[in-house]
């Protein structure tokens, strides 16, 4: 018999194509567990084998993300999917697309930028230069970032 | 066109429309800004200039722009002293300045810090320089520069010479002259090339772009030298720079071979890079270039505050 790797959830949200390797990232990104994890169980797979190839996926029981909180995954897992399970069955699911203005996520890679001037009240914050391939400026410097993944905060 | 509580930041905030308007500006104030005839459109109104970084030109002439417009200036030339030693944040200060007066112009060290200013106050910022991030003002004269000498911008070869890389004036030149179609040459040693993002950005204009690195044979079709310092410290090896520095001088040797209604403009202080026997060829635009600066700051002044349409 195939050993199952992961668990069907009852309720909750399923996060799955995300890059592999990246699915650690997804929960930095999401805060989550933190405040915002509450005391769901996550459930964490990686490189496993899919369809596509290799991809991670993130289980999150009895919670339903909202797009707008999952959306800014987008930045380092461009393909994964947003599923929401209710009682067994996949009752909801979208791709992730990259906000137009990400603040807070990732930081500036310009050691110049005033952004990382350690005492001033502003967040980082990034423009969407192009979406496909993804790249984005900083609002402050307007440097490109290079290595968006190394600056997720 | 609305240029009232406007913030100039970079160059890429405004259209291709906004600077000719700008520019246009600047022309109806050359009489004031040489003195032979005086305004009052600032009149009771008050500039901040904030400079935390040290200016010469860019500073003295925008007090000299506000002076001429009868308006006053408030401000400190140097971060010392200033409560930003006590630890104070760029945002505080700028959210106490701008209770003080009716516009900011502040240069800082930091990239982006002029956004961040803008983000906070209430009165309109113009960024005189944000580390080696932006420098409107600067691509504002230069352009109006190119214009007055040359009747119009898009229809030039323009050659951008020296340090490409870190020299913040020519990014922004760039990028503005690819705006206006011009055909663009950039002559750099291979090591102080102009960034690939700039490069992206002007042919994205449509811009015609060569690379060079030599000044002969590159020079000779051109109808703007633009030329740039290059900073010693960009080289480990005092003897390279040496090499480099000679290699990039324009003399009156190079400008017989160039055209002759062909225009020599720099941002200012050269070192090396302009010959001094230069300066008496008709070639030599950089001191007219230095005073545009003066009547571009006084259009960008009166526009933000609108007391000009």
């Amino acid at each position: 018999m195939k050993e199952l790797k992961v668990q069907p959830i009852k309720n909750g949200t399923v996060i799955d194509h995300i890059t592999p390797g990246c699915a650690l990232k997804v929960l930095k990104i999401l805060r989550i567990p933190g405040d915002t994890g509450g005391g769901s169980i996550i459930s964490v797979v990686m490189n496993v084998e899919g369809g596509q190839g290799k991809k991670d996926i993130v289980k999150i029981e009895n919670r339903e993300l909202k797009a707008h909180e999952v959306d800014k995954i987008a930045l380092i897992a461009p393909n994964a999917t947003i599923n929401i399970i209710r009682d067994y069955e996949v009752r909801d699911k979208h791709r992730v697309s990259v906000p137009d203005d990400i603040v807070g996520i990732v930081e500036c890679a310009n050691p110049s930028c005033i952004s990382n001037a350690s005492n001033e009240p502003i967040q980082p914050r990034f423009t969407v230069k192009s979406r496909d391939p993804l790249r984005i400026k900083c609002f402050y410097c307007e440097r490109e970032i290079e290595d968006i993944s190394d600056g997720i905060i | 066109m609305h240029f009232t509580g406007r913030d100039i930041v970079s160059i890429k905030d405004l259209t291709r429309e906004e600077i000719l308007h700008i520019l246009s500006v600047a022309e109806d104030m050359v009489p004031a800004a040489r003195g032979s005839e005086t305004s009052t459109l600032m009149t009771g109104k008050i500039m901040a200039s904030l400079f935390f970084e040290p200016s010469t030109r860019t500073r003295l002439s925008f007090a000299a722009a506000m002076e001429r417009l009868d308006g006053r200036v408030i401000g400190f030339a140097r971060p010392g002293g200033t409560s930003l030693q006590k630890g104070e944040t760029l945002a505080d200060t700028i959210r106490t300045v701008e209770s003080y007066c009716d516009l900011i112009v502040m240069r800082h060290p930091q990239e982006g810090s002029a956004r961040m200013a803008a983000e906070f106050a209430e009165v309109p910022v113009i960024n005189g320089g944000d580390g080696a991030g932006h420098h409107p003002t600067q691509c504002l004269l230069d352009l109006f520069t190119i214009q007055k000498e040359r009747g119009d911008i898009g229809g030039n070869r323009v050659a951008l010479i020296g340090d490409l890389k870190y020299g913040r004036t020519v990014h922004s030149l760039a990028y503005a002259l690819a705006l206006f179609k011009a055909d663009l040459t950039f002559i750099a040693p291979e090591q102080l090339q102009m960034p690939r993002e700039v490069v992206e950005e002007c042919e994205e204009h449509g811009a015609s772009i060569s690379f060079e690195t030599e000044l002969n044979g590159a020079i000779e079709d051109v109808d703007v030298m633009y030329v740039t310092r290059i900073q010693k410290e960009r080289f480990p090896d005092p003897e390279e720079y040496k090499k480099v520095a000679g290699i990039y001088t324009i003399d009156t040797d190079l400008l017989e071979r160039a055209q002759s209604d062909a225009i020599v403009m720099h941002p200012l202080p050269r070192v090396y890079e302009i010959s001094p026997d230069v300066d008496e060829t008709p070639a030599a635009a950089y001191f007219r270039q230095a005073f545009n600066g003066v009547p571009v700051r006084m259009a960008l002044i009166s526009l933000v505050a609108g007391v000009v349409e």
